[in-house]
C-alpha cells in the first residue's frame, strides 16, 4: 500500500516529464492500434472478397475430394444434410457439382471447369449475377449454360449459341451434352474468367451422370467470426468418417501466406515503433534514476529495504506505462470506430482493379478489443523490462556513496 | 552503560588505488543520554566515523558494537533493519521525501517497522509538535524551511524509538536562528526524554551546546572533552 503510495505521488512528481512520457506512449498505441486495426480491417475485407468470390468461408465434401478433386466423389445431398450443414450461423448452403470438361464452339475446343449450381442460392453467396454482361441469369429449371467471357471468346461463342461439353462423368460414364448459352459473365480473376462453365445443378447433375449427387456444399456466411462456432457445430454433427469440413484457411493456403506476410511486416514496424518509444522511455528512467539516488541513499539508510524500494520504483514505472497504454486506448477507441463506421475508400487505379474483380474498394477498420489489448500489452511489457534497469541500480546502491553525490 | 562502543576502528577508502586513511584506530564510547558533538577540520573523518557507528559502511579494521550489538557480524539486510529500530539519522540536508508531507515523513518509518495507523498517527504528530511543527504536518518538504525541514528530520529519526541519534552536520545549511532553534529543539529532547545525541559540527556555537566534545584530527581522537 505504501509503495504504491510513494509509487503514485512519484509519478506526479514531475508532471511534465510525466506528461511527455505518457503522450509518447499515448500516440504509440494511437498509432499502432490504428495501423493494425485499418490492416486487419482491410485483410477482413480481403479475405471476404476472396472468399466468397467462389468458395465460400467453409465447405463440406466427401472425404477425401479436396486432394483429389474427382467427380467420383460426389456424394448424395440428402435433406438431413442439407439441413444439418445450412443451420445457424450459416446463413446459406450453396451445394455445387463441379468437373472439367472439354468444350467445343464453332471451330475452336477448350478445357473448361462446370459447375451445377443452385442459381440463386449461388447468386446470394458470389453475388453472381451481377457479373452477368450480356443474355440472362441461370434458373434451376431452365436448359441454358452461363459461360465466362473468357471462354466465349475462345470458342467464339455468344448468347444464342450452342455450347457442346464432352468429358468422362461419374464413375467413368461418358458425359457429353448440348447448352445453349443464355448468358455471359465477366470476373475480375482471370483464372475463373478462362475456365467457367456454369449450369443449373439438376442439368449439370444429369450430364455428370450423377443424379442427386454434388461434390462440394459450400456455406454462406455473414461473419467470418462465425467459421469455429460453425466448424465445431459441424464436427459434432457430421460424420467426419464420411465427410471433410474445411474452412478457406485450408482450402487456400496461399491467401494465409499473404496476409501473414504482409502482417509480419506490420510487426516489424510496430517494433520499431515501440524501440523508439522504449529508449525514449528509458532516457527518462535514467535521468530519474540519477536525480533520484540521493533520495534512495537516505530511504535506505532510515531503513527501507532494498527490495521494498525496489518495488516501488518498479511499480511507479509500469503505471506511468499502463497510464499511457490506457490514454493511448481511449484516443484510438473513437479513431477506429470513425474508421469502421466510414470505411476508407480508395480511388484511382487500385479501386478500378478491385472493381474488376467486383470488390468494392473500401477498407473498414476492424474493432476488435484484442488489438488494444495487444498494444497495452506490448507498453506493458517494455515498462517492465525497462524498470528492471533502476531496480538492478538500486540492489547494488550504496547509501553513503549516493549521499555523497 | 555504553549504547556506542568502538574500538580500535581504521578506514581506508580505495585501498587498491591511492589509499586514503581516514580513521587511524579511533576508540570511543558514548553512553546512554550523551549529547556529544564530534569536531574537527575538514577531513579529519567525522563523516567516516559517524558512517561507521551508524552501519552505513563498514571499518577496515577494528570493532564497533551498538547496544550491545556486533554490527560487523550483520549482512547487509541486517544492517538495514538494524538501522531502522536503533538508529536515527539526522543528514545535513534533503533528509525528507519530497513527496510526502511532514507528518507522512515521520510517519514512513513506523510503517516500515509495521506499526499501527493510530499509533502511526499519534507518534507523529506529537513527535512534530515536540519540534513545533504542529501546524506544517501536511506541508511537504518544499513548503518548509530549511530549518523546519531539519526539525522533520529530528522528528522522523525519533519515530522509530531509536537507541540514539546518529546528527552529521545537522545545521551546516541553517541561518543561525535555525540554527539555534533546531538546537534548543535537540537539547531539550536530550535533557527531558534523554534521547542520546551524537552529531558532527563544524559551528563554534553548536560546539558551546556539547556536553561533551570528541576532537578528531587527521583520523584519531585528538582530545575528548566533557563539560560541567
Ligand atoms: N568515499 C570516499 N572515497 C575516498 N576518500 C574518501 C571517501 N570519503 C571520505 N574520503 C576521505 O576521507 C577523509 C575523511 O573524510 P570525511 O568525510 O570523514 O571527513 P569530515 O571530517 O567529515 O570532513 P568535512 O568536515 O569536510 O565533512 C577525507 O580525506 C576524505 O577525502
Ligand atoms: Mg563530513
Amino acid at each position: 500500500m505504501m509503495l504504491f503510495k510513494l509509487a503514485w505521488r512519484n509519478i506526479w512528481r514531475n508532471r511534465r516529464r510525466t506528461y511527455i512520457t505518457a503522450a509518447s506512449i499515448l500516440f504509440a498505441v494511437l498509432f499502432a492500434s490504428f495501423m493494425d486495426s485499418l490492416q486487419r480491417g482491410a485483410w477482413d475485407n480481403m479475405v471476404r472478397n476472396v472468399v466468397n468470390y467462389y468458395f465460400g468461408y467453409m465447405q463440406v465434401h466427401e472425404k477425401g475430394y479436396w486432394a483429389e478433386q474427382s467427380i467420383d466423389k460426389a456424394f448424395i445431398l440428402t435433406d438431413s444434410l442439407r439441413h444439418k450443414a445450412g443451420a445457424p450461423p450459416a446463413a446459406g448452403v450453396v451445394p455445387r457439382i463441379e468437373s472439367f470438361a472439354l468444350a467445343a464452339g464453332e471451330a475452336q475446343t477448350t478445357g473448361v471447369l462446370v459447375a451445377g449450381i443452385e442459381p440463386e442460392a449461388e447468386d446470394e453467396m458470389t453475388g453472381l449475377r451481377e457479373r452477368l454482361i450480356d443474355g440472362r441469369y441461370l434458373s434451376a429449371e431452365g436448359k441454358g449454360a452461363l459461360l465466362a467471357s473468357g471462354v466465349a471468346e475462345k470458342l467464339g461463342l455468344g448468347v444464342g449459341d450452342t455450347l457442346v461439353l464432352i468429358t468422362q462423368g461419374f464413375r467413368g460414364v461418358n458425359a457429353a451434352g448440348k447448352y445453349p448459352v443464355t448468358g455471359l459473365a465477366s470476373f475480375g480473376s482471370p483464372e475463373l474468367n478462362k475456365q467457367m462453365v456454369y449450369l443449373p445443378l439438376q442439368e449439370a447433375q444429369y450430364f455428370f451422370g450423377a443424379q442427386g449427387r454434388v461434390t462440394s456444399v459450400a456455406l454462406h456466411l455473414e461473419e467470418a467470426d462465425d467459421i469455429a462456432v460453425l466448424k465445431a457445430r459441424l464436427f459434432q454433427q457430421l460424420d467426419t468418417s464420411a465427410f471433410e469440413v474445411m474452412d478457406w484457411e485450408e482450402m487456400l493456403p496461399d491467401l494465409v501466406q499473404a496476409r501473414e506476410l504482409d502482417t509480419a511486416g506490420n510487426v516489424i514496424v510496430y517494433f520499431i515503433l515501440y524501440l523508439i518509444i522504449a529508449f525514449g522511455i528509458f532516457g527518462t528512467i535514467l535521468m530519474m534514476t540519477k536525480e533520484r539516488s540521493y533520495e534512495f541513499g537516505v530511504l535506505i539508510a532510515i531503513g527501507m529495504q532494498r527490495w521494498q524500494l525496489a518495488w516501488s520504483v518498479f511499480i511507479e514505472i509500469v503505471m506511468l506505462g499502463i497510464i499511457g497504454a490506457l490514454a493511448g486506448i481511449l484516443a484510438s477507441l473513437p479513431v477506429v470506430l470513425y474508421f469502421k463506421v466510414n470505411p476508407i475508400r480508395f480511388s484511382g487505379e487500385m479501386a478500378g482493379s478491385l472493381e474488376k474483380f467486383g470488390f468494392e474498394p473500401i477498407f473498414p477498420a476492424t474493432f476488435d478489443p484484442r488489438i488494444f489489448a495487444a498494444q497495452a500489452s506490448y507498453v506493458f511489457l517494455a515498462t517492465v523490462v525497462l524498470a528492471i534497469y533502476p531496480m538492478l541500480k538500486i540492489r547494488k546502491l550504496e547509501p553513503v556513496r549516493a549521499m555523497r553525490g | 552503560m555504553a549504547v556506542i562502543s568502538t574500538q580500535g576502528v581504521e578506514k581506508i577508502y580505495n585501498p587498491g588505488k591511492i589509499p586514503v586513511k581516514a580513521l587511524k584506530g579511533v576508540s570511543l564510547e558514548i553512553a546512554e543520554g550523551e549529547f556529544t558533538a564530534i569536531v574537527g577540520p575538514s577531513g579529519s573523518g567525522k563523516t567516516t566515523l559517524l558512517n561507521i557507528i551508524g552501519g552505513l559502511d563498514r571499518p577496515t579494521a577494528g570493532y564497533v558494537e551498538v547496544g550491545g550489538v556486533d554490527i560487523s557480524g550483520l549482512s547487509d539486510n541486517q544492517l538495514i533493519d538494524f538501522r531502522k529500530d536503533h538508529i536515527g539519522f539526522v543528514f545535513q540536508a534533503y533528509n525528507l521525501i519530497p513527496v510526502l508531507t511532514a507528518r507522512e515523513n515521520v510517519a514512513f518509518v513506523m510503517l516500515l517497522q509495521h506499526r499501527s495507523a493510530q499509533e502511526r498517527n499519534a507518534r507523529a504528530e506529537s513527535l512534530l509538535a515536540a519540534v513545533g511543527l504542529s501546524d506544517k504536518m501536511d506541508k511537504r518538504p518544499a513548503e518548509l524551511s530549511g530549518g523546519q525541514q531539519q526539525r522533520v528530520a529530528v522528528a522522523r529519526a525519533l519515530a522509530s524509538k531509536p537507541s540514539f541519534i546518529l546528527a552529521d552536520e545537522p545545521t551546516a545549511n541553517l541561518d543561525s536562528a535555525s540554527t539555534a532553534n533546531l538546537l534548543d529543539i535537540m537539547y531539550r529532547l536530550n535533557q527531558e526524554e534523554h534521547i542520546t545525541f551524537v552529531f558532527s559540527t563544524h559551528d563554534q556555537r553548536v560546539i558551546d551546546r556539547a556536553k561533551r566534545v570528541v576532537t578528531l584530527v587527521d583520523g584519531k581522537i585528538d582530545r575528548d572533552e566533557v563539560r560541567g
